[in-house]
């Protein structure tokens, strides 16, 4: 199953590079990743997508936990929780086909950032699976570049993850 | 407080840390390091004759002692030299702080001479690493990395040090911080009562229980409780490579070492178990053979380790007690004390006698050989008795070691020192050096073999300038013995590079020519005498050379892939 762990950690000098490393040396797989500091520039949050069976993200868990780095990590995928991703996508628009873009891209909450006479590059927003829809959704029209940050989440409701 | 350079602030830490001894090797980027000690006298410094020497001789001063190692090395050759020692600490949980020199931070990323990417190189195999940034950081950095390397499950951690930091021209204010707090950190104190509480009834409801006890059992000081607990039980209990010692092997309540090498009671007992109470000890598959779902079909798990991870890795614990092995071994002692259904006594007596039964079989027997010839067996046996069972024994990797665990019985803690989780060949000698350091009156002795002592045979130079009088057991067998006993049993007896034609030295002469003594023992009618002889000479390094028959092969052994009772007991006999 796919999860999407989400991981406070020290914003420190090697702290990634600690928290990659332990995928490749036990095998796991990190399928997508985003990081960056949080409001205290001290801490970064890391949302990690992987896939695994639950004894394996059990230990993928208990191990993250033992890095020295991490101080606290949750599995979102556990609870309720709102996932998005971020995509950037450069799609050959020329004739006719650059209105119908513009409805696929509209039905998608897509946005238009960037124009020339030839191309669109599109802006969306959304869940991992939304962001494939759209791709899926321009069958059809040659894609030239897509951009995506991987997923970042967070849990619904009043629960937080913080110090 | 004192204006001091990043160097002598570095010694001055250690130190304060309690730091005694440390083992290192010189090099450009450490100079300002070593100038530091020289111009002191708290901080003792070993200058060994290869850094991965260094790390093994620190690594065995922290299992003898309980106390941190701590290691000094150069950057570059000096750091990726010490990566083997630094693994083998970290395969076994031991508690070691390396201090590596680095080039100075503004050469860092040029491919300056000797950098090497320490932090990166070692960081699959360290606890933590730190890179020092500023002199004012070294005293906090210090405190960090012991604090790290000693509390939960202990481990190895790296501190990087680029030149310019030790300069000694660039002082700062020092103070040493009494305690560290990280925020990121914080292993368990306890474990969960409850979970104790569920354990217990477990435990005392067993018809045929198993304790099975692990290195975690003496790192974590929890012997005499473990002890306490299986004598107030009366259950029988089997240690691991890593736990022999946690337990008096010359009671009657223990079963041997198990696993791969195990007796044949201790993997039968297992094997047949409804109840196993693993105690610090982690299911490896030396343990648990390839195939864990043959392992104890039978058996509910109860399992205490600090590490939550080595819970329910390979084998589920039905009970997972996640904390240090002493806290949680005395709420357990406290429960069973205060019990007022007692055990299964009846049931218990059943299965004394079925272990009874399995103990009858002597798979540890051995047979004298013709013509005087010397079974490895018998070396250690000899050993043994030589030594009155009270020495602390160090031991290489292969077929001597096994039969040191087997036939050496240890009744104390920390007096079993050997690699088990990463095999490292070579580290007896200078494992050998830690613990003669840190015990200098104590008979320390080194059972290798002639393959694993030639991996670090340079260190008979170290032994000789720090006059340590270790004992070195070779059980000479001319061979790579344990690569060729699994050539013999799974590659038709082809032993494709297990020899060495004619090429092994006199190790005797070659012991004399470092300046120490050297017996060679080739008769089983000489061996406890002469080896009786070489113990005699207290204040020497005597390298002890002892012929024995190549062709023994170490038993029982588990069959791969197969359930923990089927096992290879000679060859000719299998379960
Ligand atoms: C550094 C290292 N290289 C290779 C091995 C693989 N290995 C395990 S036992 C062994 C043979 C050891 O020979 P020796 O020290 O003579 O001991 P014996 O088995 O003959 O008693 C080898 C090569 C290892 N454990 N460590
Ligand atoms: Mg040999």
């Amino acid at each position: 199953m796919r999860r999407i762990i989400s991981i406070l950690m020290e914003n420190q000098p090697g702290a990634l590079s600690r928290v990659v490393g332990l995928f490749s040396q036990r095998n796991y797989n990190i399928n997508s990743l985003t990081v960056a500091p949080t409001e205290d520039e001290s801490l970064s949050r890391l949302t990690l997508t992987t896939v695994g069976d639950d004894r394996k993200i059990e230990q993928i868990i208990k191990h993250l936990n033992k890095l020295v780095d991490v101080a606290k990590l949750v599995d979102l995928t556990e609870g309720a929780h709102i996932e998005r991703e971020m995509m950037l996508i450069k799609v050959k628009a020329t004739g006719a086909q650059r209105a119908e873009l513009k409805r696929v891209a509209d039905i998608f909450r897509g946005v238009v950032v960037d124009i020339t006479p030839t191309m669109y590059t599109i802006q969306l927003t959304g869940t991992s699976d939304k962001l494939d829809g759209f791709i899926a959704a321009l069958a059809g029209t040659p894609i030239l570049e897509v951009v995506r940050s991987g997923v970042s989440g967070i849990a619904r409701g009043e629960k937080v993850l913080s110090l | 407080m004192a204006q001091l350079s990043g160097g002598d602030a570095l010694i001055r830490a250690l130190h304060d840390e309690g730091v005694e001894l440390i083992f290192g090797y010189p090099g450009g980027a450490a100079l300002h390091i070593y100038d530091a000690i020289f111009n002191q006298d708290k901080v003792e410094h070993i200058l060994v004759r290869h850094e991965q020497a260094a790390t093994h001789a620190a690594d065995g001063y922290a299992r003898a002692t309980g106390k941190p190692g701590v290691v000094l090395v150069t950057s570059g050759p000096g750091a990726t030299n010490a990566i083997t020692g630094i693994a083998t600490a970290f395969m076994d949980s031991i508690p070691m702080v390396v201090i590596s020199g680095q080039v100075a931070s503004d050469a860092i990323g040029s491919d300056a001479f000797q950098e090497t990417d320490m932090i990166g190189v070692s960081r699959p195999i360290v606890k933590h690493s730190f890179m020092v940034q500023t002199p004012q950081e070294i005293p906090e950095t210090i405190k960090k990395a012991f604090f790290i390397a000693t509390t939960g499950r202990p481990g190895p951690v790296v501190i990087d040090i680029p030149k310019d930091i030790t300069d000694p021209s660039v002082k700062f204010e020092y103070s040493y911080p009494e305690a560290v707090r990280i925020r990121s950190y914080s292993p368990p104190v306890k474990g969960h009562s409850g979970q104790i509480k569920k354990a217990v009834e477990i435990l005392m409801e067993a018809r045929k229980p198993v304790i099975y006890s692990g290195g975690g059992v003496i790192q974590g000081e929890g012997a005499e409780l473990l002890t306490a607990l299986v004598r107030k039980l009366g259950y029988p209990v089997t240690n691991t490579l890593m736990g022999l010692g946690a337990y008096p092997a010359t009671d009657k309540q223990f079963l041997g070492m198990l696993g791969m090498h195990g007796t044949y009671e201790a993997n039968m007992a297992m094997h047949e178990s409804d109840v196993i109470l693993a105690v610090g000890a982690r299911f490896d598959d030396r343990v648990t053979n390839s195939d864990v779902s043959k392992f104890c079909p039978d058996a509910r798990i109860l399992h205490i380790d600090i590490d939550p991870a080595a819970i329910s890795k390979t084998v589920t614990a039905h009970v997972p007690i996640v904390g240090p092995v002493a806290p949680v071994l005395k709420e357990m002692l406290e429960l069973v004390e205060s019990s007022k259904t007692g055990v299964d006594s009846e049931a218990l007596k059943a299965w004394w006698e079925k272990i009874d039964h399995w103990r009858a079989r002597k798979c540890l027997a051995v047979a004298n050989a013709d013509n005087d010839v010397i079974k490895p067996q018998q070396a250690i046996q000899a050993l043994f008795e030589v030594t009155g069972g009270d020495a602390y024994i160090t031991s290489d990797v292969g077929q001597h070691q096994m039969f040191a665990a087997q036939y050496y019985h240890f009744d104390k803690p920390r007096r079993w020192i050997n690699s088990g989780g990463l095999g490292t060949m070579g580290f007896g000698l200078p494992a050998a050096m830690g613990v003669q350091l840190a015990f200098p009156q104590a008979v320390v002795a080194c059972v290798t073999g002639e393959g694993s002592i030639q991996m670090n045979i340079q260190e008979l130079a170290t032994c000789r300038q720090c006059a340590l009088p270790v004992k070195i057991v070779n059980l000479n067998n001319k061979a790579l013995g344990m690569v060729k006993q699994w050539q013999d049993m799974q590659y038709g007896g082809r032993h494709s590079h297990s020899t060495y034609a004619d090429s092994l030295p006199d190790f005797v002469k070659l012991a004399e020519s470092y300046g120490h003594a050297g017996v060679k023992i080739e008769k089983l009618s000489e061996l406890k005498s002469k080896m009786a002889e070489a113990f005699a000479m207290k204040d020497k390094l005597v390298f002890i050379d002892i012929a024995v028959d190549p062709e023994e092969h170490v038993y029982p052994m588990a069959i791969r892939g197969g359930y923990m009772s089927e096992m290879f007991l000679s060859k000719t006999e299998r379960t």
